[in-house]
């Protein structure tokens, strides 16, 4: 048996989220492979070797590859002849849009966003915004598998030192064309990643007070988030929301800052390990998953917090 | 431009499931059942690209039961035409519901399908890419804005890092994200006309889709609790008991 992982990268660096698929790879049975795809992307491929878990890294590079695009990774990964058991990819927003399509083209039913393996076939998985989770056997030859990443510790990023095999690149299918992106700039680390996340809701009023939070972030080597409500006021851009339909964290800690607590909300950061909860209204649901609460108006505790960190 | 909107019918949103005692599931019974929001978004869509001139005819369709019907009524009263339940008894996963939907379009043959990201039930996220990779067509996920012009379709998507766009040939499948538009209310006029609108059904068997369930789910379960925990009185309180107890900071 041997397990494929589709690396995320940005064609320089290796994401943080395919640490976590390989570290689910290495749960199975059998040989870890990585397939990078991408265009000029080397380096990926040599941060990859080095990774632990990994038994053989395979570079497929062509220019139409730049940006990922699902159609051309599809094709990229179907043009690949090893005979796979599993092929896993992480629950981002690039394996949840391209790694349907190989599903389907293999036949086969996609497990989503797994959060334990059980066994060979067997895994864990979120269902209803995680009010329950299931266990899911797939009776299919081969499993496609993503994996929810804040649920399997990365392994060590150094150390390993796997062959790179150049493959083939696919082709472009001509379907679908990249236009532009507009990426959000930040200096403050990864939202998926950080070891603090400092998130505000409705209650921060407006996009200008979250500079305040950007303040405590700083204080804090935090990343900034936000709950749905407060991206769908305007305050900040959608890349900031933590939940069901957004970003699954699961930070060392977690300060949710005039955050109700809407249960779509809480499925995206109740893993959490430690939560704070600051919240003018004492009966917010966000209070029974914080480990500390502190019912008590945000535009004057952040300032003191800010002070006293 | 003929557009197909898929549409399914889940526990409404509001609703806080409850896992089923034997673990066998969470409960359906006597529950408030409504269409799925990210479909709500796809109809809207839709409708609006109808009121812009783009879009010609809108068909709306969902599977399952006889029950599903209420939800493409909901549909045909936003401003869908015509409606097509494909009747089935049975539970489909994502694959299967692809398959079948790839049927119904070879059958209506529109210039876009849109369809929801993903149903709030499964959290799957799976069944619109998976019809583009049967049909060979482009996708674009995650909308955020459609822009229909020349024979293509420019799409903005909402992915980890910000926003991305992307031209597609048509047709293709485009799903929708929270902010690509605000679902309106039917009007009761509205409601009242859906009534007489065109609403088809077909079996599921009749259409010879290969639909078997390829999982098992072994169990359903509440997830791990968690204890509430405690009230602090100030700042200094919280940031001793961050510094010291829980020793993040």
């Amino acid at each position: 048996m041997t397990t494929l992982v589709i690396a995320e990268h940005d064609n320089s660096e290796l994401q943080a989220s395919t640490y976590n698929t390989i570290a689910a790879a290495s749960k199975l049975e059998g040989e870890t492979v990585v397939l990078v795809a991408g265009h000029e992307c080397q380096s990926v491929a040599d941060q990859a070797a080095k990774a632990e878990g990994v038994d053989k890294v395979l570079l497929a590079q062509a220019e139409f590859l730049e940006h990922l695009l699902a159609e051309d990774v599809e094709k990229a990964v179907m043009a690949q002849e090893g005979d796979y058991s599993h092929i896993l990819a992480p629950a981002s927003t690039f394996g949840k849009n391209m790694m349907p399509r190989i599903a389907a083209l293999l036949d086969v039913q996609q497990i989503s966003d797994i959060i334990s393996v059980e066994s060979e076939d067997t895994f864990k998985r979120p269902v209803y915004a995680g009010n329950a989770i299931a266990t899911v056997k797939s009776n299919d030859k081969k499993k496609v598998i993503t994996v929810r990443a804040t649920a399997f510790d990365a392994l060590a990023t150094e150390g390993g030192s796997a062959s790179i095999e150049n493959v083939s690149a696919g082709s472009h299918t001509e379907l679908s064309n990249y236009v532009g992106e507009e990426l959000t700039e930040s200096e403050r680390p990864d939202l998926g990643t950080a070891r603090v996340v400092v998130s505000g809701g409705r209650g921060m009023g407006n996009g200008e007070n979250f500079e305040m939070l950007e303040q405590l972030a700083d204080k804090l080597g935090a990343a900034v988030g936000a709950s749905r409500a407060a991206v769908d006021a305007g305050f900040v851009p959608n890349d900031y929301q933590v939940g069901q339909t957004g970003k699954i964290v699961a930070p060392e800690l977690y300060i949710a800052v005039g955050i109700s607590g809407a249960i779509q909300h809480l499925a995206g950061m109740k893993d959490s390990k430690v939560i704070v909860a600051i919240n003018k209204d004492e009966e917010a649901p966000i209070f029974q998953v914080a480990d500390y609460g502190l019912v008590e108006d945000l535009f004057k505790v952040v300032p003191e917090l800010i002070e006293s960190l | 431009m003929k557009i197909l909107v898929a549409i399914k019918r889940v526990i409404d949103a509001n609703v806080k499931v409850r896992v089923k005692p034997d673990n066998s599931g969470v409960e359906t019974a006597n529950v408030k059942m409504s269409m799925n929001p990210f479909c709500e978004i796809a109809v809207e869509e839709a409708v609006r690209l109808k009121e812009q001139g783009i879009a010609s005819e809108i068909v709306a369709v969902s599977i399952g039961n006889q029950q599903c019907q209420e939800t493409l009524r909901t549909a045909l009263a936003l401003g869908a035409d015509k409606a097509v339940l494909v009747k089935t008894e049975d539970a489909l996963e994502p694959l299967a519901v692809a398959k079948t939907l790839q049927k119904v379009v070879e059958q209506e043959e529109p210039q876009m399908v849109l369809m929801g990201k993903q149903s709030i039930d499964g959290d799957n996220n799976q069944t619109g890419q998976m019809l583009a990779a049967l049909l060979g067509w482009g996708q674009g996920t995650f909308a955020s804005k459609v822009d229909v012009e020349d024979g293509k379709v420019q799409v903005t998507r909402e992915i980890d890092g910000g926003l991305q766009t992307i031209e597609l040939k048509l047709p293709a499948v485009v799903t929708t994200d929270l902010r690509l538009n605000e679902p309106r209310f039917a009007s009761l006029p509205n409601i009242m006309k859906a009534k007489r609108k065109p609403l088809d059904e077909v079996a599921l068997a009749d259409l010879g889709v290969d639909t078997a369930s390829r999982t098992e789910t072994l169990s359903v379960e509440n997830p791990p609790e968690r204890s509430e925990g405690i009230k602090v009185e100030n700042v200094a309180e919280l940031v001793d008991k961050l510094k010291n107890e829980a020793k993040v900071i």
